[in-house]
């Protein structure tokens, strides 16, 4: 094997993580930028012009800080945790594809780490290995607070799982691959999102729960949990469990605008304007920056559900994930599959718009069901 | 030598490490883990041998799904440090006793069987694409659909009978 190859994995992986590591520090700046945003404040503002500087500041005062290891605490365990829960989340990036290709120095550069054929079960697999982090953060800290977090959350991670592998299936099925390059170039003529709303709107639902954002936050459930996991973290270890918050948030976002909004393509609508010079295909550098808007916007989507959203009961959560989320999300997997299937058959290609019709109509069936739920009388207390 | 051998030497070690740290540790939440790891070398052990697809599974399904719920289950009822119980005082000499039978089974198949014109290679890596994934499926879903089947109806059994086990009874508190 050339070495230029290894060089060339090696230099892609470095790029991507620190894309990451920066998104993550500026993430943190945005988010703390918007909800000042939404609830009429200014948000952090002092250090650089609109604050840009915060986050580097944040870096330099959590390095600083001083470093506490609890005497009881189940040593290497405790140690391990941190770098358990961040790896995963950098690691996650790997197989998503940024963009096409351009040529450097006479060879082929493809914008993507690694391009794996089980590209989405990769994703499935990593993501339940993120568990991990998380519960062995809340044991080891040997403490009764921690622990429930740790609890919690694995029970949350599993139970959501199922509805977020059967979003893969939707994706999978539709794109005919379980490889997310040709999941993208299947988005050329139109977005699964548009073929699928009620998939992908269950796709942002559960990727919350499975990032363990709000409203879905309980493992850290500040009022109740100080904080659940990592109560006893301090310093820079605290530091990478937050960063590795922020890091599969903006993963996530990466796949999810992979699987359901094109990916790195623009607007299907949008390949023939002014002879084509919004479209990728022409245009490799486009690919990236198609991807970073849809991120920043599935991204808001996030804030802003954490500032308009109060946290859900733990055991309407469990309720929410088996109750509706995991038979909506079979249903709608069932009917893209016959919608794809009889449009196949009958050659008619009206009839993959029976799809998104269908599944908008389980959806509100689903809304229907939580709405009769949520009403007082069926929560009375026995 | 080359690299897939070297991998594959230093992987066993690591496989046979972490068995050995399952069985011995002391602590349950200890040998979860070293099982964990165990199963992730066994599934680069697939990926060695050019069967992505039963790798990612492997590490979703048993790393991912079940080891957190052992987990779980082990931080939930407190077990992680159990005392060694003596309530079954004949377990012990029989399972040294069995465990005999077994290495001895094992080392004379080894050499009975053992022949040098027999050389195993790896899969071609050429199937490790996405067409091999879709005859995969092709297989699953043509000739061994009674065994699919069966076993989602196993499934299916073994998930209403834990509903059942955990369902409250009427009148009962």
């Amino acid at each position: 094997m050339d070495w230029t190859i290894w060089l060339e994995w090696f230099l892609k992986g470095l790029i991507l993580c620190l894309i990451l590591l920066t998104g993550f520090a500026y993430l943190t700046l945005y988010e703390r930028r918007a909800l000042a945003r939404i609830q009429i404040r200014v948000g952090p503002n002092r250090a650089g012009p609109q604050g840009l500087l915060q986050p580097i500041a944040d870096a330099v005062k959590l390095i600083f800080k001083e470093e506490l290891t609890p005497g009881k605490v189940y040593r290497v365990v405790f140690l391990l945790a941190p770098v358990l829960t961040v790896v995963p989340s950098l690691i996650l990036a790997a197989v998503i594809p940024l963009g096409t290709s351009f040529t450097l120095f006479g060879r082929e550069i493809t914008l993507y780490v690694a391009d794996l054929n089980v590209g989405v079960l990769y994703l499935t697999s990593i993501a339940s290995i993120a568990v991990y982090g998380i519960v062995l953060a809340g044991w080891s800290s040997n403490n009764k607070y921690a622990m429930l977090g740790g609890i919690r959350s694995s029970a949350q991670m599993i139970s959501y799982e199922l509805s977020l592998g059967l979003c893969f299936v939707i994706a999978i099925i539709m794109g005919n691959s379980m490889n997310l390059n040709e999941i993208v170039n299947a988005q050329k003529d139109v977005w699964f999102a548009v073929i699928q709303p009620a998939g992908a709107l269950v796709f942002l639902i559960v990727t919350l729960a499975e990032v363990n954002r709000a409203p879905f936050d309980m493992p850290e459930a500040e009022q109740e949990l100080t904080a659940g996991y990592h109560a006893e973290y301090s310093g820079m270890k605290f530091a990478l469990f937050f960063m590795a918050e922020y890091q599969k948030m903006i993963v996530i976002s990466m796949i999810a605008a992979t699987l359901f909004f094109g990916g790195y393509r623009e607007f299907w609508f949008m390949t023939d304007w002014f002879g084509g010079i919004f479209s990728v295909d022409r245009f490799w550098f486009l690919g990236p920056i198609y991807l970073m808007l849809k991120v920043v916007v599935l991204l808001f989507f996030m804030i802003w559900v954490r500032a308009t959203w109060p946290r859900i009961r733990y055991d309407r959560l469990m309720a929410f994930g088996w109750k509706v989320l995991l038979p909506l999300s079979l249903i709608l997997a069932f009917i893209t599959a016959v919608g794809i299937l009889l449009t196949d058959l009958l050659g008619n290609p009206l009839i993959i718009w029976g799809v998104p019709v269908l599944s908008i109509i389980c959806a509100l069936v689903a809304v229907a069901f939580i709405y009769r739920d949520l009403r007082r009388k069926s929560h009375g207390r026995v | 030598m080359n690299s897939d051998l070297i991998v594959f030497l230093v992987l066993s070690l690591v496989a046979i490490a972490t068995a050995l740290g399952m069985l011995f540790s002391r602590n349950a939440v200890y040998s979860a883990l070293f099982l964990v790891l165990n199963f992730v070398t066994v599934a680069i052990f697939y990926l060695l041998l050019g069967a992505p697809f039963i790798a990612m599974s492997q590490i979703t399904v048993y790393a991912g799904a079940i080891m957190v719920l052992f987990l779980f289950v082990i931080m939930l009822l407190g077990a992680e440090n159990l005392a060694p119980t003596s309530d079954l005082p004949w377990q012990k000499p029989l399972a040294r006793l069995l465990s005999v039978i077994l290495v001895v089974e094992t080392i004379y198949l080894l050499f009975s069987r053992a022949r040098t014109d027999l050389v195993v290679t790896a899969p071609d890596a050429s199937l490790n694409t996405m067409e091999s994934l879709r005859e995969m499926a092709m297989e699953l879903f043509s000739s061994y659909l009674l065994p699919f089947e069966i076993t989602s109806i196993l499934l299916l059994v073994a998930m209403v009978g834990a509903i059942v086990l955990s369902r409250r009874e009427k009148g009962e508190k």
